[in-house]
């Protein structure tokens, strides 16, 4: 078939990146897998339970992990690529200056970046201690760490505030992050499992439940959960001496202002484009959305291609997306690359 | 307001599409285009100031705007006090002051108008 085995570099070791990668590798292509961390697993290894199922992100991880030990496949951690080039025939990847590789072709799966939450001063994120966010909510649970405020109570209510830094022009993120909603409810059960006596509110403009069973967790979630729904967008949060919060909202289907105290506040931070596709679009690699994620070549027929012939792209670094819709995109990219070489011949 | 009642029908429980006045809608769309955009989120209303002291709602002064319930928003829009808070919330960047400002003007004008024909 091949005289000498083609070359692909994948740009990001999270989930995307090392289903390409081993899909491709399956496929007999060497690979170069390229991580800025010092582990793959991307955003995974910070959560703690997946939608819909409960189930623990290090499944998923491990098994990546294990089919990333193929002998086509090179992982290089610690390693962010900040600059790729065209060079004749090759594509140059650069880190700084202490790395240069070149490659066939590039997939590029460099995944989302968190809504920095202190940018909507009026949540008090950073500024009062009882204001966390989903990212953080994660962390904690995961770790195992009990759910207590700053001073080390047990909540006795908590408030979930949807669409943080997302549909909000303010924010300057007019789109949805998509899997937010569905996040939101799997933290509302979780914490209830953890604090029974806890009320738990989630405050929200839409509830955008895409997926198939989304719907069911919403059900479980009022039914066994007792989690109730406001519609309404937080207007702002205040501290009070004893470090609880007042939050401030329209409870719009009744038509009143409406004001809570709570004891903890889960900011549901939104997924924004990766820092580093700024990087990867500066001397016109690849085209960025409206949006700011990486541009699709066709928005139907070519999902997985960029504006650049050659540069590749797969999971959050195109849109949000779920852990499934990830794995899908990436053995989708997959597919793409193989047909490109195979056409090349 | 009975200088206002050729403005509206006979008020009803049921919302009339056919019989919406959207001449006030119009010209305050003609100005205020960011106005269309509006998803009653109610983060005005939360935090507007005379919200919070009367029973003002922002968020139905669009709604009643976009229903074409003239009369009703002549009096709400009186209690408005143009701080400016409600436009400094809204995720959709809407000049909610200015629609508010453009319906106190419109209604002067149809007022006006009224008397002169
Ligand atoms: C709070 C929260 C909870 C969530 N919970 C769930 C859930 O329960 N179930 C579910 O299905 N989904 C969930 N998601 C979505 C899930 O996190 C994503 O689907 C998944 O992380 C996407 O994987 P990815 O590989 O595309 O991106 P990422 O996880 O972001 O991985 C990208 C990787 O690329 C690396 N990288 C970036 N730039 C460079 C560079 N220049 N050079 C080298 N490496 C680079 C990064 O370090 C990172 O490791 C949640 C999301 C959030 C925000
Ligand atoms: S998924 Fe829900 S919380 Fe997230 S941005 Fe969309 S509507 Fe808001
Ligand atoms: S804050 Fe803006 S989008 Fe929300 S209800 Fe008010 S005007 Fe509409
Ligand atoms: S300008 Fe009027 S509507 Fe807006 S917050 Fe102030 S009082 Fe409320």
């Amino acid at each position: 078939m091949m005289n000498k085995p083609r070359h692909i570099a994948v740009i990001g070791g999270g989930i995307a990146g090392m289903e390409t990668a081993s899909r491709l590798a399956q496929a007999g292509y060497k690979i170069t897998l390229i991580e800025k961390e010092r582990i793959t697993g991307g955003h995974l290894t910070q959560w703690s339970h997946l939608f819909p199922d409960s189930s623990d992100p290090a499944i998923v991880v491990s098994r990546l992990s294990s089919a990333l030990s193929h002998q086509n496949i090179k992982v290089i951690t610690s390693t962010e690529i900040t600059d790729i080039s065209k060079n004749g025939q090759y594509f140059n990847l650069k880190s700084g200056s202490e790395m240069s590789l070149n490659a066939d072709a590039i997939v590029v799966t460099s995944g989302f970046h968190l809504f920095d939450a202190s940018r909507k001063e009026e949540y008090g994120y950073g500024l009062f201690d009882n204001v966390l966010t989903s990212a953080d909510l994660e962390l904690m649970m995961k770790n195992e760490k009990p759910i207590r405020t700053a001073s080390g109570k047990k909540p006795r209510r908590i408030a979930i505030i949807h669409c943080v830094g997302s549909r909000d022009a303010k924010a300057g993120n007019t789109y949805c992050s998509k899997v937010c909603c569905i996040t939101g409810i799997k933290q509302a059960i979780e914490l209830n499992k953890r604090l029974p006596e806890c009320e738990i509110f989630c405050f929200y403009m839409d509830l955008r439940l895409y997926g198939s069973s989304f719907d069911g967790l919403y059900l479980t979630a009022q039914q066994k959960h007792k989690v109730q729904f406001i519609r309404g967008r937080l207007s702002e949060a205040a501290e009070k001496p004893d470090k609880s919060l007042q939050i401030k909202a329209e409870d719009t289907l009744s038509g009143r202002p409406l004001r809570m105290d709570v004891d903890m506040i889960i900011l549901l931070v939104g997924m924004e484009p990766g820092i580093s596709h700024n990087n990867f679009s500066r001397n016109g690699s690849v085209q960025l959305d409206e949006n700011g994620f990486l541009k699709c070549k066709d928005v139907h027929a070519a999902r997985n291609l960029t504006t650049q012939t050659g540069i590749f792209m797969a999971g959050t670094c195109i849109c949000p997306m779920s852990v499934s819709e990830t794995l899908e995109n990436a053995r989708s990219a997959a597919l793409e690359v193989i047909n490109y070489f195979e056409r090349k011949m | 307001m009975k200088d206002l009642d050729f403005l509206t029908s006979t008020p009803s429980r049921q919302i009339d599409y056919e019989k919406f006045d959207t001449r006030l809608l119009d010209s305050v769309l003609e100005n205020e285009t960011s106005f269309l955009t509006c998803m009653s989120c109610g983060g005005c209303t939360a935090t507007c100031s005379a919200g919070n002291l009367t029973n003002f709602n922002v968020r139905k002064i669009g709604l009643m705007l976009r229903r074409g319930e003239i009369d009703q928003l002549s009096v709400e829009i009186e209690k408005c006090m143009f701080c400016g808070k409600c436009t400094l919330v809204c995720p959709r960047d809407i000049n909610i002051r200015n629609v508010v400002l453009l319906i106190k003007k419109g209604i002067a004008l149809l007022k006006t108008e009224n008397i002169l024909s």
